[in-house]
């Protein structure tokens, strides 16, 4: 097993309780959402477009939390599926003239089934392999999306732009704002969705898979129906985030879903914690503003700077933001006793 | 009787305070980011990930309006630049650029770099009615003053640089069997269309084959070898810097001698001939609006002098080689006389204005005889070139200066 395996299949392993360590107490929740629900209000429109994209790379986060984290496999291509969320939703919105809120649910179906389709082939492979392979994927992608045969629709490497939703209902709200809560809604209910899906029977499967994928066969599980289902679940949460934040930015070109993408969100996940869905959202924070604040230190030097911000992340706390959250909670607890 | 005295003799006095006043308020106006001691300017390059080579754009910028300040600013009020990284991603774009103006609150944003950061913005501020002034890329889309009244370009187009091209062949060389290089994206892909256009009818006899490479790709020596089997007098190379050297080292490789024409963007000294090897680039083409800082022939030229000495000052142990220090200063100086031209009406639309106001204005880095025009209805602030020949170790420029306006779409 390779050691980058080993960290996956280590961090779940100290909790007895894989289930409930994925997910935050209802306290927690409560204030977590409550905080979610109240600041747009008292922000600028461009702090309330930057907690969009939070929102939105911690959507595609947890995505490749349910595939890493709970399934056990790896994955580096999920820009793929990012982009292929963001121009299904672009194209129908600016070909077919669809309305935005019913791009995502074919973006979703799409990429569930690209995701699922690309698991098959990759249920051969395993580990560092599987990761080298959806590696592939995430390189082809750009330039895919740049073939003159598609062009019509793409727009080549001019890329899409996309009109920006205004508030429905004559709402007071500016559109920022209403992307804001439109975008929580969605992606509190694919939370939901998710943590459900990880306490079901098929939840269960994937981390027998994860855990010991021998074993769970001879329990019974279907091993490669799971592991693809567990790509193509993960493929079409992605690829509603992706047609979450082609709508935010208005616009999509092929330069835009690298292998950088790729990269910064796997990144995500292990600062959030791998296995810890609540993290996603702290992973989406340490992408977005961590290169910001190392741009802030030094303009010449900020890629070295934000290597020795990772670094340090990944030295003191290699669990990430779950093993802050467990010291927090424990400190409490003694605080308690007290 | 005496108080309609006082009375005419008050409003008299309240009429006079009340012009004085409005008077005033007329020579002065603001927008945001403009105030009576500071001119707020935002920017955004890649200082980090693929592009990051143009970030010396973003850095000459700011020490030029350092030097600007030190001098006492423009009309006395100082320039406050604000540049951040987009890392060449749009994204990353749109959020800096939202940042500058919703949270920076700068009058305009000048010089962003990159044709897919400066789609993904552009729409952005046209809505907000924000200048999005001489833009850093060399599209043709830019010059589109009815659609997007508050977007401008400033480097020559594309396509015009490449019409300029074909024109000379066409004249030069008649019978040319002509080959091209490009890369498979916008910026290649102008450069073809400006080819095409620029042959007119005699485009299909005349080029005989279009070869493409993805910007990913390590090396381009494959295409070398299957466009010397198609035999062509002439190769156009319309890559950027890494590719453009690649080719002319692998031509000679080959010991192929076709007329080599490569685009302006991979002309520099520095970074592509160098590494080319001089002796394997003599006698390439290409044509240049800007003087080189490397070329010996600029030593004694007073505008050339202005600029090394401002990077002596400012930005001490600079390589004068990098194109992207005259591009950088060359830019700069435009912004500031748009500003210097705006007085202190500084308003967005003002400064729109202003800046489809520059007549034959000739920053001190442009070639001699280039000059920078624009109106209401050109929004393409530089559209001449001059073409030039490699020799020894320099660009020596030949011919006329020759325009290679395209009308805006």
């Amino acid at each position: 097993m390779s050691a980058a395996e080993d960290i996956v299949t280590e961090a779940p392993a100290v909790e007895a309780v894989p289930k409930r360590a994925m997910t935050l107490g209802y306290g927690t929740s409560l204030v977590v959402l409550a905080a979610l629900i109240l600041i747009p209000l008292f922000v600028k429109n461009f702090i309330i477009f930057q907690m969009t994209m939070l929102l939105i790379y911690a959507l595609a986060v947890m995505a490749l939390n349910i595939l890493t984290g709970g399934s056990g496999q790896f994955s580096l291509g999920q820009s793929a599926f990012y982009a292929v969320g963001a121009y299904t939703s672009a194209i129908l919105m600016e070909h077919a003239g669809m309305n935005y809120a019913l791009t995502l649910p074919v973006a979703g179906i799409v990429c569930f089934g690209f995701g699922f389709l690309f698991g098959q082939p990759a249920l051969r492979l395993s580990g560092v392999y599987l990761a080298l392979a959806t590696f592939a994927l995430a390189t082809a992608m750009p330039q895919l999306l740049k073939l003159g045969y598609f062009e019509h629709w793409t727009g080549g490497v001019q890329g899409l732009v996309v009109t920006k939703p205004d508030a429905p209902f004559g709402l007071p709200m500016s559109q920022d704002m209403w992307l804001y809560y439109f975008t929580l809604a969605v992606g509190i209910a694919i939370y939901i969705a998710s943590v459900n899906l990880l306490r079901s029977r098929s939840g269960r499967a994937f981390m027998a898979i994860r855990d010991n994928e021998i074993a769970a066969s001879a329990m019974g599980v279907d091993v490669a129906l799971y592991k693809t289902l567990a790509f193509g679940v993960s493929a079409g949460i992605t690829g509603v985030a992706g047609g979450l934040g082609a709508i935010a930015v208005q616009f999509v070109a092929p330069d835009g879903y690298t292998i950088q993408l790729a990269i910064s969100l796997f990144l995500g996940m292990v600062v959030g914690g791998v296995g810890w869905l609540p993290g996603s959202i702290v992973g989406s924070a340490f992408i977005i503003f961590v290169p910001n604040i190392a741009e802030g230190i030094s303009k010449g030097l900020s890629g070295a700077v934000f290597g020795v911000l990772l670094f340090l992340v990944i030295f003191l706390v290699p669990h990430g933001a779950r093993q802050v959250a467990i010291v927090a909670q424990q400190l409490a607890a003694k605080l308690k006793k007290n | 009787m005496l108080s309609t005295v006082r009375i005419a003799a008050i409003s008299a006095a309240i009429v006079a305070v009340a012009a004085t006043s409005t008077a005033a308020f007329a020579q002065k106006k603001y927008d945001t980011g403009a105030s009576d001691t500071e001119i707020k300017v935002g920017n955004i390059i890649p200082y980090s990930g693929p592009a990051s080579a143009y970030g010396v754009i973003g850095k000459t910028e700011e020490a030029y309006f350092k030097m600007i300040n030190d001098r006492g600013g423009i009309n006395g009020r100082k320039v406050n630049f604000v540049s951040y990284d987009d890392a060449y991603s749009p994204p990353k774009a749109v959020e800096q650029v939202r940042k500058l103006v919703e949270s920076d609150e700068v009058l305009l944003v000048f010089n962003p770099l990159g044709t897919p950061s400066n789609t993904a913005i552009q729409k952005y501020l046209n809505s907000k009615k924000i200048p999005q002034l001489f833009v850093a890329t060399g599209a043709t889309k830019w010059n589109d003053p009815k659609n997007f009244p508050w977007t401008m370009g400033w480097q020559p187009s594309y396509q015009s640089e490449a019409q300029i091209y074909a024109k000379w062949l066409m004249k030069e060389k008649p019978d040319a069997k002509v080959a091209i290089l490009y890369q498979n994206d916008d910026f290649g892909k102008d450069y073809l269309k400006g080819t095409k256009d620029g042959f007119g009818a005699k485009a299909a006899s005349s080029i005989i084959m279009e070869e493409s490479y993805e910007v990913s790709e390590p090396s381009i020596d494959g295409h070398i070898v299957k466009i010397k089997a198609a035999n062509p007098d002439v190769l156009l190379i319309y890559t950027t810097p890494k590719f453009g050297a690649q080719t002319i080292k692998k031509t000679a490789e080959l010991g192929w001698k076709p007329l080599q024409i490569i685009t302006n963007v991979s002309a520099s000294v520095g970074s592509v001939m160098q590494p080319a090897g001089f002796d394997n680039a003599q006698g390439v083409l290409s044509a240049a609006y800007a003087k080189d800082g490397a070329d010996s022939q600029w030593n004694n030229d007073p505008g050339m002098k202005k600029w090394s000495e401002f990077l002596d000052k400012y930005m001490p142990g600079a390589d004068k080689t990098d194109g992207g220090y005259v591009y950088g200063y060359g830019a700069a100086q435009t912004l500031a006389k748009v500003l210097e031209m705006c007085g202190d009406d500084l308003t967005r639309a003002n400064v729109m204005k202003q800046a489809a106001s520059l007549k034959e204005f000739t920053p001190d880095t442009l070639l001699p005889g280039v000059k920078i025009n624009t109106s209401a209805t050109d929004f393409a602030p530089i559209a001449q070139l001059q073409m030039q020949r490699f020799k020894g170790q320099k660009w020596e420029l030949f011919g006329d200066i020759i325009s290679g306006d395209v009308p805006s779409e």
